[in-house]
């Protein structure tokens, strides 16, 4: 069987307009996605990722070019038919964006009760996902009570709620220390295996991909540099962002950790 | 001296004090929940169509704006006259408690409303951002999680709001409205009665220091309650 890839971005670019001056932040952006993939993303600060990663859930519009994701065209949706593709993507934020008014089961519960599911519905899906996530024990629990770590796994727990297709994580673990880190790609790494569910991963860490991801690409200045395995660029990387990032990491990680280190 | 205080609570004040304050009191009542609703209703408005907003709407936004603006500029005396004839068509007569309700809540709601606008923007744009990507509309991020997140903060502009309304049924009574801001105007100023003004005016005081500490309590234990603090 032919395996048709699950998000096909084609030729994406996106213009702002701020203060009368035109910033081209995506400038013709080629992507395919295969489901089940965990997909990484990286490139340095400014280079569109979060532009990108916006446009895919719709919170952007691309200004020219096409998104598919599964039977969605996302540049022709309706308002209204945006926010129902909208709760079949899940989203996850470095500074979390939990709701403080709510507690963690409420959280939790928030897009299916945007969803219009019922009590009963709701109740055992918060259950089985904070179950999933490792946190049911806090369910009661505000966010102002939870450590980053526990907030990044409620946030996680919201995205999966309403079974997403796809999980869309924006630096989701730039705000943890390296063990915590490690614990949440975890999660995503088990949640990809169990759920089937496609990942796609903005870090500014290798470590990060090489730990979490399958495939991946390197944004540079709203242009892929390059894609592929994961093992593939790193073995051989020939955008400068990727030689840039590797020997930089490699010196981080020398410094840091000595040979003896985590990773 | 000493017979001035007694005097503050004779039984003739109390008869002038006690039913003037049960005016007051009505009049606050019935116009701070009329004033909430439509002040969180134009509130949220101004905020959801302003150009950063969730539904921007350029020029409703404006014109809105400054309409709110325009009763908020004028003397809330000029208001409340502007207000009256309206009050005779809507509950029948121009004088009284309940012509001046009609008259507060008008002289209110722009207050109360940029008072929402401005809670509701304090209220992080991230938060927005995850409503939003998961698909809530702008009815859902306005009723779940603006308005809640931006409770502890409403709580405090309540009470600002029911503050000023106090005040304003003050400047009310001198147009017959009744209450303590009448009685103090008829005794106090007219017929030079200092003890009856000073009662009045203690009352009022009350008032307000109580409400203040009660909505101070509200928020913070909201807050506390929310791990926020
Ligand atoms: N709404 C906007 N209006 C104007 N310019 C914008 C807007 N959003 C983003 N940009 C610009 O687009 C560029 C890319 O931003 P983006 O947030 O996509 O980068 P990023 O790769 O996610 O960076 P980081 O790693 O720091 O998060 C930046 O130069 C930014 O200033
Ligand atoms: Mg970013």
């Amino acid at each position: 069987m032919m395996q048709v890839p699950f998000i096909e971005i084609k030729n994406v670019s996106k213009t702002f307009i701020s203060h009368k001056r035109k910033f081209e932040v995506l400038k013709g952006v080629n992507l395919d996605i295969e489901p089940g993939d965990i997909f990484g993303i990286v490139g340095f600060s400014g280079a569109g990722k979060t532009t990108l990663i916006r446009c895919i859930n719709g919170l952007e519009m691309a200004s020219s070019g096409s998104i598919r994701v599964g039977k969605y065209q996302i540049n022709k949706l309706s308002k209204k038919d945006v926010n129902v593709y909208r709760q079949k993507i899940g989203m996850v934020f470095q500074h979390f964006n939990l709701f403080d008014s709510r507690t963690v089961y409420g959280n939790v519960a928030f897009p299916l009760e945007i969803a219009k599911k019922n009590k009963e519905e709701i109740q055992e899906r918060v259950l089985k996902i904070l179950n999933l996530v490792g946190i049911v024990d806090k369910k009661d629990f505000y966010p102002g009570q939870l450590s980053g770590g526990q907030k990044q796994r409620v946030g996680i727990a919201r995205a999966l709620a309403n079974h997403p297709s796809i999980l869309l994580s924006d630096e989701s673990t730039s705000a943890l220390d390296p063990v915590t880190s490690m614990s949440v790609l975890d999660l995503l790494k088990d949640i990809n295996k169990k759920l089937g569910l496609t990942i796609i991963l903005i870090t500014h860490s290798l470590d990060v991909v090489k730990y979490t991801c399958k495939n991946m690409a390197v944004l540079e200045n709203g242009i892929i540099a390059e894609k592929g395995s994961v093992k593939e660029i790193f073995e051989n990387p020939q955008s400068n962002t990727a030689k840039v990032f590797i020997k930089h990491n490699a010196y981080l990680a020398n410094a840091y950790f000595s040979g003896e280190g985590i990773w | 001296m000493v017979e001035f205080f007694i005097r503050l609570f004779s039984q003739e004040t109390t008869d002038i004090i006690l039913p003037a304050t049960l005016q007051t009191l009505y009049m606050v009542f019935v116009a701070t929940p009329i004033t909430i609703f439509f002040g969180l209703v134009f509130g949220s408005s101004l905020y959801i169509t302003d150009k950063n907003g969730l539904y921007p709407m350029f020029i409703f936004n404006k014109t809105f704006g400054a309409i709110i603006n325009a009763v908020l500029a004028l003397p809330s005396m000029i208001v409340i006259i502007l207000a009256l004839p309206l009050s005779k068509f809507v509950v029948g007569v121009s004088y009284g408690p309940k012509a001046c309700v009609i008259a507060l809540t008008i002289v209110c709601t722009p207050i109360f409303s940029r008072l929402v606008e401005s809670s509701i923007l304090e209220v992080s744009k991230g938060k927005v951002e995850a409503a939003k990507s998961m698909g809530a509309s702008t009815f859902d991020i306005i009723l779940k999680v603006m308005l809640p997140e931006a409770l502890p903060s409403l709580i405090r502009n309540f009470v600002v709001l029911t503050i000023t309304l106090i005040s304003i049924t003050a400047i009310a009574g001198t147009f017959g409205a009744g209450g303590l801001g009448e009685v103090a105007v008829r005794f106090g100023y007219h017929r030079f009665r200092t003890d009856i003004l000073l009662a009045a005016v203690l009352v009022l005081l009350v008032l307000v220091e109580g409400l203040q500490l009660l909505g101070d309590k509200l928020s913070k234990r909201m807050l506390k309650k929310r791990h926020l603090i």
